[in-house]
C-alpha cells in the first residue's frame, strides 16, 4: 500500500438523496473526493468515487462502518476499498 | 494510472457474486531451533515459538481484508515436519506434541495448523515411525492439527512399507473419530512428491528448505472462472482456455497484492502464491461446474479428463504470468465432499472412483475427500494409495490421497462434516482383494527418467 486513496462504490436502487448523504459522511471524516462518476446500469444506481483519506489519524475501520451503516439506512450497498485492489488486479 | 469503472465493477462482482476469495494466508514457521530430548521442554519451546511468531497474524489479515474488501477465509500455520524436530525426544509417542500445536493454534486464533508430518519416501527413522503411529490419537484428540506423510517421490520411488502402514493408520484414525463420521481422516493426507511450501491443508508443512518464517498465500476462485466461461457465446475450446488464463491472471494478481502487504506489515518474508481452484460446498463455487460449462452433461462423463487438463494448464499459465512467486500446488482441486457439483455427479452415478483416479493424473492434487464404506480393509486403502502414488511418481507431479473409511456407513449412505469440508456420498470400491500385494512391502523403485512413453 503506497497511497491513502480509496475507491468507494455505491450500488443499489435509485432514490433521492443518496449522493448527499454518502458525501456528508465522507466530509465528517475529512475524506476528499478526487473523482466521481455515477450511472444507472440496467435500472441499478451505481456510483464510483475515487477518494482521498487524510494521511494522519485516519480510522479506516470507523469510516467503513459509518459508510456501511449509512448505506444500509439508504437501502444501498456501500464499499470502501483501497485503490490497489483495483489497480493490481487487471494490469501488469 | 486511470482506473476503469468497468474493471471496478468486475472486481466487485467477482467478490460479491462469484465467491472470489483469498482462501488462506499461511505462516510457515521453522521449529528447527526447538529440539530438546525432554519432550516437555520441546513442547514448551514450540508453543513459545509458534505463538510469538504468529501473534499478529490474525489481526493483520483482518485489517487487510477490510482495506481491500477481499475476504480472507482461513488463517493457518505450517511448521517443520514434527518427525524431524521431535526425533531426539525420549518419548514413546508424539501425541502431546500435536496437543501443544493445537493449543498454540487456538491461542494464535488460526483455523488450522499443519506439519504433524513425516517424510518417509525412501525409508523411516525411529522418529518417523513414532510420529506415524501417533497420528490416530493425535488427530482424534485435537481440533486444528493436520497431518501428512510423504511416502513417494519420483527420485526415490514408492515406500510400500509406509503405504502398507498408512492403510492401517487411516483405519485407526477413522475408528477413533467414529462418532463424527471419521472426520480425523479429513485432516490426514498421504503424498507423493509433496511440495514444501503448500498453504493448503491438510497437506501444509514448512519444508526444510524454507526460511525461518514465511507468508504463503492460497487464492481460489472457481466461481469466477465458471462465470467467465459461461459468459462466452458458443466458444471453442481454444477460446475457453484463453478466457480461463485471463481470469486466472486476475485472481493471481489479487493474491499477490494481499500476500505482499501481509508480509510487509508483519515483517516476514513473502514466500509463494498458490493459485488453486479450490471449491467450497457453496453453490456456484464448484470446479465440477466449470467442467460442465465446457460442455459435459455431468462431471465424470467421457471427456472429463481432457476438460480438467485444459483447465489445470490454463490456470497455471495465467498464474505464472501474473506473479513470479507462483508455487505450492497451483491448479485445480477435485475434492468430492467440498464441491457441490462433484457430490451431485457421484450421486447420479456419473462419477466413479476409477474416473476420479484418471482425473488425478492431470489435476493438482489427487484423490481428495473421498468417503468409502467403513468396512473397507486397510489393505484396500493402501492399494488405493499405492495407485495414486504411482500416478504421481511416474508423471513427476504431486499426488495425494485423503480418504475416509466412514465407520458404519455403506454405499448409498453419506457423511456430513459441515463447513468447508462439506458432505460426501459413500463411493463403491472393487470387491477384489489387494492384500497379498500390499503385504509384500519393500520399495517400488524410482522410475527411469528417459524413455518417457
Amino acid at each position: 500500500m503506497t497511497s491513502s486513496r480509496f475507491i468507494i462504490t455505491v450500488i443499489g436502487s435509485d432514490r433521492v438523496g443518496i449522493v448527499a448523504r454518502v458525501t456528508t459522511v465522507m466530509a465528517s471524516y475529512s475524506v476528499n473526493i478526487v473523482d466521481i462518476s455515477q450511472t444507472i446500469m440496467q435500472g441499478i444506481f451505481t456510483m464510483i468515487m475515487l477518494a482521498e483519506a487524510p494521511k494522519e489519524n485516519f480510522d479506516l475501520t470507523a469510516f467503513q462502518q459509518a459508510m456501511d451503516a449509512e448505506g444500509k439506512s439508504l437501502g444501498v450497498e456501500v464499499k470502501v476499498q483501497h485503490e490497489d485492489a483495483f489497480r493490481f488486479m487487471h494490469r501488469i | 494510472m486511470y482506473i476503469n469503472p468497468n474493471e471496478i465493477l468486475e472486481t466487485i462482482q467477482m467478490v460479491r457474486m462469484e465467491h472470489l476469495d483469498i482462501r488462506t494466508v499461511t505462516m510457515g514457521i521453522s521449529l528447527r531451533d526447538c529440539c530438546h530430548p525432554d519432550i516437555e521442554i520441546f513442547n514448551e519451546n514450540i508453543y513459545e515459538k509458534i505463538t510469538s511468531r504468529a501473534k499478529d497474524l490474525v489481526r493483520t489479515t483482518n485489517e487487510i481484508q477490510s482495506l481491500y474488501g477481499i475476504p480472507i477465509i482461513n488463517r493457518r500455520i505450517s511448521v517443520t515436519p514434527i518427525a524431524i524436530v521431535a526425533e531426539s525426544c525420549k518419548s514413546q509417542d508424539f501425541v502431546s506434541v500435536a496437543q501443544t500445536m493445537d493449543e498454540a493454534a487456538k491461542d494464535a486464533g488460526v483455523d488450522f495448523i499443519g506439519g504433524f508430518s513425516a517424510l518417509v519416501h525412501k525409508g523411516e527413522t525411529r522418529g518417523d515411525h513414532k510420529l506415524i503411529n501417533s497420528i490416530p490419537e493425535a488427530l482424534a484428540s485435537t481440533e486444528k492439527v493436520c497431518s501428512s506423510v510423504n511416502v513417494a517421490t519420483t527420485k526415490a520411488g514408492i515406500n510400500m512399507d509406509a503405504v502398507g502402514l498408512m492403510g492401517n493408520i487411516i483405519k485407526k484414525t477413522a475408528e477413533l473419530t467414529a462418532d463424527r463420521d471419521g472426520i480425523g481422516c479429513a485432516k490426514l493426507v498421504v503424498f507423493a512428491n509433496a511440495p514444501e511450501d503448500n498453504p493448503f491443508m491438510a497437506g501444509a508443512f514448512h519444508g526444510i528448505g524454507e526460511p525461518e518464517c514465511v507468508i504463503n498465500v492460497g487464492v481460489s476462485g472457481p466461481g469466477v472462472v465458471n462465470a467467465a466461461v459461461r459468459e462466452l457465446e458458443n466458444p471453442n475450446l481454444t477460446e475457453i482456455s484463453e478466457t480461463i488464463k485471463k481470469t486466472a491472471f486476475k485472481i493471481t494478481r489479487m493474491g499477490e497484492m494481499v500476500g505482499k502487504e501481509v508480509s510487509r506489515r508483519l515483517g516476514v518474508e513473502f514466500g509463494i502464491l498458490d493459485l488453486s481452484l479450490a471449491p467450497t460446498p457453496e453453490i456456484g463455487d464448484s470446479v465440477a461446474a466449470i467442467l460442465e460449462a465446457m460442455g459435459l452433461e455431468r462431471c465424470g462423463a467421457h471427456g472429463t479428463t481432457a476438460a480438467l487438463a485444459l483447465l489445470n494448464d490454463a490456470v497455471k499459465k495465467g498464474g505464472a504470468m501474473a506473479s513470479s512467486s507462483v508455487g505450492g500446488l497451483s491448479g485445480a482441486f477435485i475434492p468430492v465432499s467440498e464441491d457441490a457439483g462433484m457430490i451431485e455427479a457421484v450421486k447420479v452415478g456419473a462419477l466413479s472412483l476409477e474416473k476420479l483416479e484418471a482425473m488425478t493424473s492431470v489435476c493438482s492434487v489427487g484423490l481428495d475427500m473421498i468417503a468409502v464404506p467403513g468396512d473397507t480393509s486397510a489393505a484396500t486403502l493402501s492399494a488405493i494409495i499405492a495407485d495414486e502414488m504411482a500416478i504421481g511418481v511416474i508423471n513427476k507431479k504431486t499426488t495425494a490421497v485423503r480418504i475416509i473409511p466412514a465407520p458404519g456407513k455403506r454405499v448409498g449412505d453419506s457423511v456430513e462434516f459441515g463447513g468447508l469440508l462439506g458432505s460426501a456420498p459413500i463411493m463403491s470400491l472393487s470387491k477384489f482383494s489387494s492384500e497379498t500385494f500390499i503385504k509384500r512391502g519393500g520399495r517400488i523403485p524410482a522410475p527411469i527418467q528417459s524413455l518417457t512413453n
